[in-house]
């Protein structure tokens, strides 16, 4: 980065979670997180509601106490910091906008408050408010915006003391879907521009999945896996990440032999699948496997030798794609998923009718537990 | 739309029980503004309008006694609004904003306690702490008490307000780097400040009204407004005190719409 040969952990890392640990009394929110957030990186949290990623988010703003272990904001401690003395600034999830203020004071309010002078907090506010496009609207008050608007006013109003850090706690949730996607390209497109480090806290794995650089999945307190959304979409770790984020078939399968890094595996009615090894499951294991609904097609006849027989259930139409139900001869059911824009090379089957369902060698995923 | 057969409106003798209920609460008030403006000397018989009885209060015999009381009244409910609202706040932010703490239930009850407790009470045990500790009776006794019966009057609107204001703002600013002290200045006071005046105003009828206590705790020639009516009336009933009673009562009047109005109002808007 801008042609600097070498970077210390002290540049390069924004955020350094180590071994946090946060309890109210008896409850335990998160059990001992560690995670690194890279500078200028586009990081998300991701899991259901009381998984504690907003909790983390609260610690690293200063709301929150660390009850164990430290985070490292650049390389310097920040526990002992309260609020208002972290370079740190937050999206709320109600936007939080003061409402007896104008769109532009309250934009200003952050600069103002690190002692800039009046006539320059508001200059530089209102650059801040024609980068999100609301110049128009500055002498308004809140309550007479959109949600949207709000929503950009609320960016706008964290991003001008340029925080070295932006935290965003579910902003788009309360948006409508189409107004939430807009925001989603506008967030991604601020980020790039402005070279912030974005946390971006949601339960939306779609969301999670366009946007971030890096997304980790939490459950119950717990890291469950941390990678780049194609690595958390195509390779799931464990059940939750695989169940969570996006669709998928979840077999039960016992693996019976393992050979060059591939495992040989059979599920329920004699069917029997390859798929790559995966660190943490060996011979003789009974575990789950994901397989992507997009990942498998239909054929008359076997491709290959991996074809698994069975019968078609129901086609469900859903706009883009048909979604298939197919019921494996003496085995579980799988849903099979066809692009509407690939109806010319894949083929549909009505009910009743006996296929065989295939898939690719990696389209499989075994996971661990 | 509320059905029709379980409108409130079509019960049996709701016409005639709510013009009772409205009669018996507006009819003397309105008798004695309508009388207030009477030419005649007596207090049954009407004679025709003026103003007659308005002027006696400001240049009558009585005159001065009255505007002592009146200005008595006006200095005391002032500073002890004042007094009070300031308190209430301060005891409304840290029992909205305090978290949870030992004792919480029991300071809301000793707070709110003096509305329920019969007031002839509080006088009484007002008037033996004044003197037990031999405190001279006189015009700081009444505001004393006064700034302590009002607290929870203002307490009231403040606490009500400061609880419809998420903390979300109160955590913005600190975010936005204000310290705990411009957090509460520049975010939480002024979106408290309809509660706050609302709760002043309420303090401050309730001072200009109040009989009980001030007549116990009053000394010796020191009168407010309310117990210099009372004297007057002891002496027979006078159109004066008519004229008088209305203008209080439409400064009271006045005071309450502007409360009414200023805690309906909302600032966010």
């Amino acid at each position: 980065m801008l042609g600097e040969a070498q970077l210390s952990d002290k540049e390069n890392i924004a955020i350094d979670v180590r071994d946090a640990v946060k309890r109210y009394g008896d409850f335990t929110a998160l059990k001992t997180i560690s995670l690194s957030i890279m500078d200028n990186e586009f990081f998300t949290l991701l899991g259901p509601s009381g998984c504690g990623k907003t909790t983390l988010l609260r610690m690293i703003a200063g709301f929150e106490a660390v009850t164990e272990g430290a985070i490292y904001l650049y390389g310097d401690e920040i526990e002992n910091l309260p609020p208002n003395k972290r370079p740190v600034n937050t999206v709320f999830q109600n936007y939080a906008l003061f409402p007896h203020m104008t769109i532009l004071d309250n934009v200003a309010f952050g600069l103002e408050m690190r002692g800039k002078s009046k006539s320059e907090a508001r200059k530089k506010s209102g650059e801040m408010l024609e980068l999100v496009q609301l110049s128009q609207f500055s002498a308004r008050k809140p309550s007479q915006l959109s949600g949207g608007q709000q929503q950009r006013v609320a960016l706008a109003r964290a991003l001008a003391p340029q925080p070295k850090v932006l935290l965003l706690d579910e902003p788009l949730s309360a948006l409508d879907l189409k107004l939430r996607k807009a925001m989603q390209l506008e967030l991604k497109h601020l980020q790039r521009e402005t070279g912030i480090t974005f946390i971006f806290v949601t339960h939306d794995q779609e969301e999670a999945l366009t946007m971030s650089d890096r997304i980790a999945v939490m459950s119950a307190g717990e890291l469950q896996q941390l990678g780049a959304p194609t690595d958390i979409y195509e390779r799931p770790h464990n059940m939750f990440v695989a169940d969570f984020i996006g669709e998928t078939n979840l077999l039960e399968v016992s693996v019976d032999g393992i050979d060059n890094g591939r495992a040989t595996c059979h599920l329920g009615g004699g069917h029997e699948l390859t798929c790559n090894a995966v660190d943490g499951v060996g011979v003789g294991s009974k575990v789950h496997m994901s397989i992507r609904p997009e990942r498998l097609y239909m054929s008359a006849e076997p491709v290959e030798t991996e074809g698994l027989h069975g019968r078609v259930k129901d086609n469900i139409f859903v706009g883009t794609d048909i979604t298939t139900i197919v019921h494996l001869d003496e085995g579980p059911d799988f849903v099979v998923r066809t692009s509407n824009s690939d109806r010319g090379n894949k083929r549909i089957f009505e009910p009743g009718a006996e296929m065989f369902v295939n898939m690719e060698l990696g389209a499989a995923r075994l996971l661990v537990d | 739309m509320a059905n029709k057969q379980f409108d409130i409106k079509s019960y049996p003798g709701f016409k005639g029980i709510t013009l009772l209920c409205l009669v018996i609460l507006y009819a003397p008030l309105v008798v004695v503004t309508v009388y207030s403006f009477n030419a005649s000397q007596s207090l049954t018989n009407w004679e025709g309008v003026s103003l007659r009885w308005y002027s006696d209060v400001f240049t009558g015999p009585e005159s001065g006694k009255f505007k002592t009381a009146a200005k008595n009244s006006f200095i005391i409910a002032i500073i002890a609004a004042t007094t009070a609202t300031t308190i209430a706040t301060l005891a409304a932010t840290g029992m909205v904003r305090g978290g949870k703490f030992r004792f919480r239930t029991v300071s809301f009850g000793l707070i709110s306690l003096p509305l329920m407790v019969p007031e002839i009470v509080l006088a009484v045990a007002t008037l033996i702490f004044f003197n037990s500790i031999g405190f001279e009776r006189g015009l700081l006794t009444i505001l004393l008490a006064h700034i302590a019966f009002c607290i929870p009057f203002a307490y009231l609107p403040i606490s009500a307000r400061m609880q419809g204001i998420e903390d979300s703002y109160e955590q913005a600013a600190l975010d936005l780097y204000a310290t705990k002290r411009q957090a509460f200045t520049k975010i939480l006071l002024p979106l408290m400040m309809p509660g706050i005046i609302s709760g002043f105003l309420l303090a401050f009828i309730v001072s200009l009204d109040d009989f009980i206590i001030t007549n116990f705790v009053k000394g010796a020639g020191v009168e407010t407004l309310p117990t210099a009516i009372f004297g007057s009336v002891k002496q027979g009933i006078k159109p004066n005190i008519m004229a008088i009673s209305t203008m209080l009562l439409s400064v009271s009047i006045v005071m309450v719409t502007i409360s009414y109005f200023v805690s309906k109002s909302d600032n966010t808007k």
